[in-house]
């Protein structure tokens, strides 16, 4: 199978008063069809910027994004108009994505009106019930307006306005992250349900590791801009190889008690600035590991075989990592 | 009163009432809590969990938030029947709260340093002065980890883990006896997280406090708490040991939901298992057991009686199946 979406080289900066911030910083990655990519990091590592840049509603400031082999960013607006309809979004908050002066019919509706699909209203509206019915929504909520619903319904919603037009690739940017862990559970069954039913391509968007590593085929692991590890997710959880991956698995709480009364190792400091950072490995400043080679120059993404990538300078370097996970 | 219990909560109900509705939010709630011991307060969004921790502190909204039944004994005295003056000599002395929000929770136009002085004024039996004031304003940020220089800057100069720290140094400056976190840590990042919880549990240990960790999160309940109360739809259906909730074989069918939702790391899950249906609306309570809508072991009985507690060895089920002690 070959990638449906590709991403080389993409970086995008934004002008800031203080300075150019680096929200994506040359960062390359491929989706095949009928998976699912999981990107995980913290508030701030442009995890969401390099979502939006995949579907072209913000534009790279450098690097391509290959849709079906095809350059989004090159797109004239017959061939844009064409992809936005096979590429969507699913957004994060329930409560402030949907117009609250649209009923759920309406709003349901929108994509396929914008792009003149059904212009029979008869049609359009068997399409919306369709489509209501596939997201587990009851059709008697067809008229009521979102704030009548809760943020698991709303979420429906949601998914159903992106998945009215049969996208292929949706970009899920934390959709489950303001919902209780109960309802979560609902629409991360949907979620892969829908993926199984229609094969669908995710980029799904989280800071949550459980809820990553549940859902995604793959994983790429962000730290300010820049993907610090790739590879498949029952390896990356096996065997983490990039210290930022091994702290943040440390630092989430399990339920279970065999942790207890453990004084677990925690990551000191916060997150430095992405305005204008030094060149060199941009985790350098909370490393464990760190030494004056990692900072001076930029760290690539290195092959450590069977698909797992790792932007570390001490990689291959195994011991080091083992000590790293006691 | 057992000597060792901070806090004795006996059948509290708490009501909310405005023109259109009348929210029962905390039915008949028990609770104990021993001296340096933390409670882990389980439950989702509407489960009654934060204006629990308010009735406490009496702070629930005036005009609207009513107690209508119960007792809070804290250290002896009812809380629920002091007067107001007498209540502040308690309020962020003996107890004290952290609230959820970092980023709401302190005034953005007054100094860190000085928010933090503010608590040590306002209960200085001690009879410090200013510059006595001073130094344990430094020593709090010292024992939070912020360097003492940055008191005199203000809170939007601070990243959000660091305000938290802010919010426990003040909430921990009287060295209080019982310490209610409402989700100290849900507006933080991980990594950040596990920071300020290390802290919170050291703090804990070396000032012998009593805490109360409201939290949806169970990995933050397996790794603090001693005892966990689930809550649902204002009630408690499941009260324990940390053990029996986490080992235990015999469980609330909403706490079995609870573990059935998250997705684990530790574990490999195929899919999720969740709860069928929407939380209860506090406004519009089921009949029965509160819980009957979405619960797979649902009877007849369930839908018109609701359940008692059943207790073996301290282990608490608000539930049909456990009558008598075993399940059915």
């Amino acid at each position: 199978m070959s990638a449906l979406v590709e991403m080389k080289h993409l970086k995008k900066y934004f002008n800031t008063p203080r300075g150019l911030l680096h929200a994506v910083d040359d960062v390359n990655l491929s989706i095949e069809g009928g998976t699912t990519l999981g990107v995980v990091g913290e508030s701030g590592c442009g995890k969401s910027t390099l979502g939006r840049v995949a579907l072209r509603l913000l534009t790279a400031t450098e690097g391509q994004v290959l849709f079906d082999g095809q350059d989004v960013m090159q797109m004239k607006r017959r061939e844009f108009a064409q992809f936005q309809r096979s590429a969507q979004i699913i957004f994060q908050d329930p409560y402030t994505s949907l117009n609250p002066r649209m009923t759920v019919s309406e709003i349901i509706a929108e994509p396929l009106i914008a792009n003149r699909i059904y212009p029979n209203s008869r049609e359009r509206e068997r399409a919306i019930f369709r489509m209501m019915d596939t997201v587990g929504l009851a059709a008697r909520l067809v008229n009521t307006y979102p704030h009548e619903l809760d943020g698991g319904r709303r979420q429906r919603i949601g998914i159903a306005r992106a998945l009215v037009l049969n996208p292929r690739f949706v970009v899920c940017d934390e959709p489950v992250s303001a919902l209780d862990v109960s309802i979560q559970a609902q629409i991360l069954n949907l979620l892969m349900d829908l993926q199984r039913e229609q094969g669908l391509t995710y980029m799904f968007i989280t800071h949550d590791l459980s809820v990553v590593k549940h859902i995604s085929d793959e994983i790429a692991v962000m730290y300010l801009g820049c993907c610090v590890e790739r590879g498949p997710a029952a390896e990356i959880f096996r065997n983490p190889l990039h210290p930022y991956t091994q702290a943040l698995l440390h630092a989430i709480p399990v339920p279970n008690l065999s942790r207890r009364g453990v004084r677990r190792q925690v990551i000191q400091g916060e997150v430095s600035s992405p305005i204008e950072p030094k060149p060199g490995c941009r985790f350098a400043a909370r490393c464990p590991h760190a030494t004056p080679a990692c900072t001076g120059e930029d760290i690539p993404l290195r092959d450590c075989g069977g698909g797992h990538f790792a932007a570390c300078r001490l990689t291959g370097a195994q011991d080091r990592a083992q000590d790293a996970k006691i | 009163m057992d000597e060792k219990q901070i806090l004795e909560i006996e059948n509290l109900s708490v009501e909310y009432r405005t023109d259109e509705m009348l929210v029962r939010a905390v039915n008949g709630v028990n609770l104990r809590l021993k001296r340096g011991e933390t409670l882990g307060l389980v439950g989702e969004t509407g489960a009654g969990k934060t204006t629990l921790a308010l009735t406490l502190m009496r702070l629930l909204p005036r005009g609207i938030g009513f107690v209508t039944g119960g007792s809070v004994k804290f250290d002896g005295a009812n809380l629920l029947s002091l007067r107001e003056g007498d209540m502040l000599a308690y309020r962020g002395k003996l107890l004290s709260m952290i609230f959820q929000d970092p980023m709401t929770s302190l005034n953005p136009v007054i100094p860190v340093g000085k928010q933090v002085a503010e608590v040590l004024e306002l209960h200085n039996e001690a009879h410090r002065t200013k510059e006595q004031i001073e130094e344990r304003v430094d020593e709090m940020f010292r024992l939070v980890g912020i360097p003492p220089e940055r008191k005199g800057e203000f809170p939007h100069q601070f990243s959000g883990g660091m305000k938290q720290r802010v919010v426990i140094a003040i909430a921990l400056a009287c060295e209080p006896r019982l310490l209610i976190a409402d989700e100290p840590t849900t507006a933080l990042d991980v990594t950040i997280q596990a920071q300020v919880l290390a802290m919170m549990t050291e703090l804990k240990e070396k000032l012998d406090t009593s805490m109360i960790m409201i939290t949806h999160d169970l990995g933050i309940v397996a790794e603090t708490c001693d005892q966990v109360a689930v809550m649902y739809a204002g009630e408690i259906v499941e009260n324990g040991s940390v053990e029996a909730i986490f080992e235990g074989e015999r469980h609330h069918p909403y706490t079995e939901g609870l573990f059935g939702s998250i997705p684990r790391l530790d574990i490999e899950t195929e899919r999720l298992r969740p709860i069928a249906g929407a939380i209860a609306d506090p406004s519009d309570l089921p009949s029965g057991c509160r819980f009957h809508p979405r619960c797979p072991h649902c009877t007849q009985r369930c839908k018109a009686e609701a359940p008692a507690e059943h207790v073996v060895n301290g282990h608490m089920i608000r539930c049909h199946l456990y009558e008598g002690g075993a399940k059915a």
